[in-house]
């Protein structure tokens, strides 16, 4: 139940839930948006338990990778034997 | 999938892998509190890439799992009576209680329904109003705003044949609880990326002062597992003690302020009982007074019942990091995911759950 999944907003409605159609690869599936009101048609959100949780920051998204080339002393695959 | 492969590529793995082996000297100890890091960690292999002085231990992460016995005999004995439509997340069916689980009540002819959200069980209550319809309101911060939404939503509705079990529990006084336990052995923590995506990251800056501990709230993916490692354990190299964010594309500061002010709405902090572990003070959300005309426990009035566990079941050490899965002289023999003893063999984030699907065969 707390496994909170990535998935891309395909459509938005305008009731009080603010329901969405959400993509997860390849199985669409009914969202509660009403948690995320800044999201738009195209983003992407974490969902658990049939509410996004919040709205996935395109601008942090590489942060992962930006972090790694900071610290990271052997760029080059297999310099350490790995 | 976007947000999920770009995160697990191979070769980055290993470039991460080789920097933590480069920063780290001493003997450290993590311990992650997310079931779903568990079973990222030990499906993707995870504490297989890192280097023999860095160990990873697993926590109270598991919902299903702290969910203490008690809990479990009222589901059983509200699910089983006449007129009831039970509803409840899919892992609880196969939990034991005192003398049966879930499934043996649907079994035995008892309505259970497997829901995916929530709302689901209030649209079951919409649909049936001749019957009660239950919702077993069990999990983290991450499942409290759906359960907070749901109370809303039938309170909105009408619907006076609704209503929650409910036993939450809230992560940091879990963290608290194994920090201030004697014989400590957890040198850092990576925080669970989905609470903090609800919850925020003030509630966990006091802890990494008061008691010493680097703190990286971390995401799910190989590659975010492996970033908060190496911030982690660079911290504890460097002799500092504070919290970082490593997941910012989900979490920000203050957490989703929606979700927040739904769950202070319909819920106050409260001591629970963990499986396993024990009260622990303000640890658990319960109905607020002005919600407790949707009080399942109250309704049915199962205040007072005597639960019961196998004593063979060594779960509460597994919960608190002191033992691993395999360290379980019952694992994978008297105790397997079809025959659970205890809550962490069963649920889809349990940590003996993750070792018996992905560790069994090359460990025994």
């Amino acid at each position: 139940m707390c496994l909170g999944i990535p998935g891309e907003v395909l459509t938005i409605a305008d009731d009080e839930l603010r329901t969405g159609r959400v993509r997860f690869g390849g199985i669409v599936k009914e969202v509660c948006l009403v948690y995320v009101p800044e999201v738009a048609v195209g983003e992407f959100v974490v969902v658990h338990a049939g509410f996004a949780i919040s709205r996935l920051d395109r601008e942090r998204a590489d942060a992962v990778f930006v972090y790694l080339e900071a610290i990271d002393v052997t760029p080059k695959l297999g310099e350490d034997g790995t | 999938m976007r947000y999920v492969d770009e995160y697990r590529d191979g070769e980055t793995a290993h470039r991460y892998a080789a920097a933590i082996r480069t920063t780290v000297t001493r003997p450290w100890t993590l311990m992650e509190v997310c079931g779903g890091q568990t079973h990222a960690i030990v499906r993707f292999g995870i504490d297989e890439l890192l280097p023999p002085e860095l160990s990873l231990v697993h926590g109270p992460g598991c919902p299903v799992c702290v969910t203490p016995v008690e809990a479990l005999d009222r589901a059983v004995a509200i699910a089983a009576r006449p007129g009831v439509i039970f509803c409840s997340f899919g892992d609880m069916l196969r939990v034991p209680g005192s003398e049966r689980d879930l499934f043996a009540v649907k079994a035995a002819g008892g309505d259970v329904r497997v829901v995916y959200s929530p709302m689901d069980a209030v649209g079951i209550a919409a649909r049936h109003r001749e019957h009660q319809v239950v919702f077993f309101a069990v999990g983290f911060e991450t499942t409290a705003p759906a359960n907070a939404m749901a109370v809303l939503a039938a309170r909105a509705r009408g619907l006076r044949n609704f209503s929650l079990l409910v036993s939450h529990v809230t992560v940091p006084p879990a963290m608290e609880a194994i920090l201030a336990a004697p014989g400590r052995r957890v040198d850092g923590f990576l925080a669970a990326g989905h609470v903090c995506t609800v919850m925020g990251l003030e509630e966990y800056r006091p802890l990494c002062a008061r008691y010493r501990v680097p703190i990286v709230v971390t995401g799910f993916e190989p590659l975010d597992l492996l970033q908060g490692i190496h911030m982690c354990v660079r911290q504890l190299e460097e002799g500092r003690a504070e919290l970082e964010n490593q997941y910012a594309r989900s979490v920000a500061p203050d957490g989703n302020e929606a979700a927040r002010s739904a769950i202070r709405e319909v819920f106050e902090i409260v001591p629970r009982a963990w499986r396993g572990i024990g009260t622990i003070p303000a640890s658990g959300l319960a109905l607020r007074a002005s919600y407790a005309d949707l009080d399942a426990e109250q309704r049915f009035d199962v205040t007072t019942l005597h639960a019961r566990e196998d004593p063979e079941c060594r779960s509460g050490l597994v919960l608190q990091g002191r033992i691993k899965p395999l360290d379980c002289p019952a694992f994978g023999a008297r105790c397997t995911p079809e025959h659970p003893l205890g809550a962490p063999m069963v649920s889809a984030e349990g940590a003996c759950a993750a070792y018996y699907r992905y560790r069994r065969i090359a460990t025994r």
